[in-house]
């Protein structure tokens, strides 16, 4: 009896038992499912919160000048120049002048954070502008009266007026507002919503000083971030000549917590997979185990009429595979339908869709199903037929 | 061609043991059509079952067309039943997933012969023992008599030397086991074995010989006359 043939057979004994196959595809099919729709949710849990770790920034470098020195301070001008001498390790700079001031609109008027900056703000804090446009160098060079405005501002000012074109008044001056910023969802940078962005040439009129203690450094890399601190502090104790008067720090602990959450986050997703992939292999060990105990009748008169041993073996681990390998592809189907439909429907985390995930939950399913389908069968091919014929 | 001496088969049942054949010694030569008949739990199946290598016995040997049955292996055993012997079992043993053609093919796919083949062969035994028109059906089904006539028909099909045949009538009416009966003498006509079992005495003296058991024993060997 050759393959072609063991394997009709298998089909037609499928087909001839249609209840007990689709009952054995379920188990395979909720395990399979279950076990992808569990990691994805956890995946994308996990992405979740590595990504918004992630866009606060991991190649970024603040400087924050806390003494004074008697001769002269850093300019944004001397770190600019710095900057384009070691283009390899530092990316960009921009500096950032902050303060806090009153802006006014027509007879509204609240309190709230001015940022006075360059264009590379924008990229090296990951700023997105949603209307109009972000600070040129031109409004820097030419000290353009420009603003972009923070949503918290569009709404207690401007009431849900477009403020694009409109003047505002921050400490007296005029500014023009030229963009708006994008909403930052997050709790946690909820005060990024409530600030105003000026080119930092139009800032000294608001700071009363042209000195800016606080600039932004982006590293040409995540993994330059150290080489660029160290040559920023020589830098810096170049001029200050004392190293209490000036900070240099990255975001270790940002990179550190974001190891942390994904090490921890990969524990709870193998846990996930580990315990849907052992409840998914008993359902499928069971109702193999009692499809092909219930057979051994069939297998008895298989052997009785001329059936070897590895005839019946050869039979029922096609059927085994067969019906597993069915189930596995349906409950694949199904996992990512759930996948797209409901946690993307939902939308609480990001859909994500593991091919590495899906192909070892399949090949497990399809083991679990093969070895305990041909288990009992390899048993009952043992017995005498007699004995086999017997049971009922 | 069967050749049984001092043949023993004991069952044991927890503490009980039950001697279902007792010293059996028995020659059936080619081309016989001998009747074993015996009461009810005499041990007429457990010695067809002996017969036919489905069981070993206990002790005692068995020589079939010369060879040693008990000194062979699973596999060779399931080859000397596939090609030598065809059985019809007392309880029919269909496989009530698949219909009478399936059923009654079964032991020509495990001689490898192709599909055509099968279906023409199996049909024609079908049309042969009158179930013609119910080649699809389940066991279940069809009735008593028409399940017992898709068993002979499996046991028909891969035109065996030795056919061993449990109360082949014992689910028929008269004219069903007459039919049936007919059938056993024509294959006896055309030269293969036949072993009949029966408690019927009346079905009995229509074979060649009568083989006589009580209590796993043989009790009497004769030839009709
Ligand atoms: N597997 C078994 N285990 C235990 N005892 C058995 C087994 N098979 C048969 N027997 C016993 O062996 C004896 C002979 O049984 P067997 O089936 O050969 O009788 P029989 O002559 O075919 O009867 P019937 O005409 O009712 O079919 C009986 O007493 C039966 O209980
Ligand atoms: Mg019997």
């Amino acid at each position: 009896m050759g393959f072609i043939q063991a394997y009709k057979m298998a089909i037609k004994s499928i087909r001839g038992n249609k209840g007990r196959s689709f009952l054995t595809m379920l188990g395979v099919i909720i395990g399979v499912a279950s076990v992808i729709s569990a990691v994805a949710f956890a995946q994308g849990s996990t992405k979740n919160i590595t990504d918004s770790i992630q866009k606060l920034g991991t190649n970024l470098i603040q400087i924050n000048i806390t003494g004074r020195n008697s001769n002269r301070n850093m300019s944004y001008e001397d770190l600019k120049e710095f900057a384009e001498k070691n283009i390899d390790i530092i990316g960009a700079v921009a500096p950032q002048s902050s303060t806090s001031a009153k802006v006014k609109y027509g007879t509204k008027n609240m309190d709230t954070t001015v940022i006075g900056t360059t264009p590379e703000y924008e990229r090296i804090k990951n700023v997105h502008v949603t209307q109009g446009r972000f600070i040129l160098d031109f409004d820097v060079d030419y000290r353009q009266n420009v603003a972009l405005v923070g949503t918290a501002i569009v709404r207690e000012i401007f009431q849900g007026k477009d403020p694009l074109g409109e003047k505002i008044k921050i400490k007296g001056q005029i500014f023009k507002v030229v963009g708006v910023l994008e909403e930052r969802a997050s709790s946690a940078t909820r005060s990024d919503d409530d600030q105003i962005i000026i080119p930092v040439t139009a800032s000294r009129m608001i700071t009363g000083t042209s000195a800016i203690r606080n600039f932004s450094v982006e590293a040409a890399s995540a993994e330059k971030v150290k080489t660029a601190m160290e040559s920023l502090e020589a830098f810096l104790l170049k001029i200050y000549k004392n190293e209490n008067t000036y900070r240099v720090f990255d975001q270790s602990q940002m990179l550190d917590t974001l190891g942390e959450v994904t090490g921890s986050m990969m524990i709870v997703l193998g846990g996930i997979a580990a315990i849907s992939l052992i409840v998914g292999g008993i359902g499928i060990m069971n109702i193999m185990l009692v499809s092909v105990t219930e057979r051994t009748k069939e297998i008895g008169i298989r052997k009785a009429i001329g059936a070897k041993r590895k005839n019946i073996l050869t039979q029922f681990m096609i059927e085994a595979a067969v019906v597993t390998g069915i189930g596995g592809i349906l409950g694949l189907l199904l996992g990512f339908s759930i996948i797209k439909f409901i946690i993307g429907g939902l939308n609480i985390v990001p859909a994500v869709y593991s091919i590495p995930w899906a192909l070892i939950s399949f090949g497990i399913s399809l083991l679990v199903g093969i070895i305990f389908g041909l288990f009992p069968a390899y048993k009952a091919a043992r017995l005498n037929p007699i004995e086999a014929l017997r049971s009922e | 061609m069967i050749q049984i001496y001092e043949m023993y088969k004991t069952y044991q049942i927890n503490d009980i043991k039950i001697e279902a054949l007792k010293n059996i010694n028995l020659r059936i030569k080619q081309n016989e059509f001998a009747a074993i008949v015996g009461p009810s739990g005499s041990g007429k199946s457990t010695l067809m079952n002996m017969m036919g290598c489905l069981d070993i016995p206990t002790s005692g040997n068995y020589i079939l067309d010369d060879v040693e049955v008990s000194s062979l292996r699973d596999d060779e055993l399931a080859e000397i039943r596939n090609q030598k012997i065809g059985f019809i079992f007392q309880s029919f043993n269909l496989i009530q997933k698949l219909t009478a053609l399936e059923n009654v093919e079964l032991p020509l796919i495990y001689q490898g012969i192709n599909t055509k083949e099968r279906l023409r062969r199996a049909k024609l035994v079908l049309e042969n023992v009158g179930l013609g028109d119910r080649l699809d059906h389940k066991p279940n089904e069809l009735s008593g008599g028409q399940q017992q006539r898709v068993a002979v028909a499996r046991a028909l099909i891969n035109n065996p030397p030795i056919i061993f045949a449990d109360e082949p009538t014992g689910n028929l009416d008269t004219k069903s086991g007459i039919e049936i009966m007919n059938l056993l003498k024509e294959l006896h006509r055309k030269g293969n074995t036949i072993i009949l079992i029966t408690h019927d005495n009346d079905i009995a003296q229509q074979a060649d010989r009568i083989v006589r058991i009580n209590d796993g024993e043989i009790v009497e060997d004769r030839q009709v006359v």
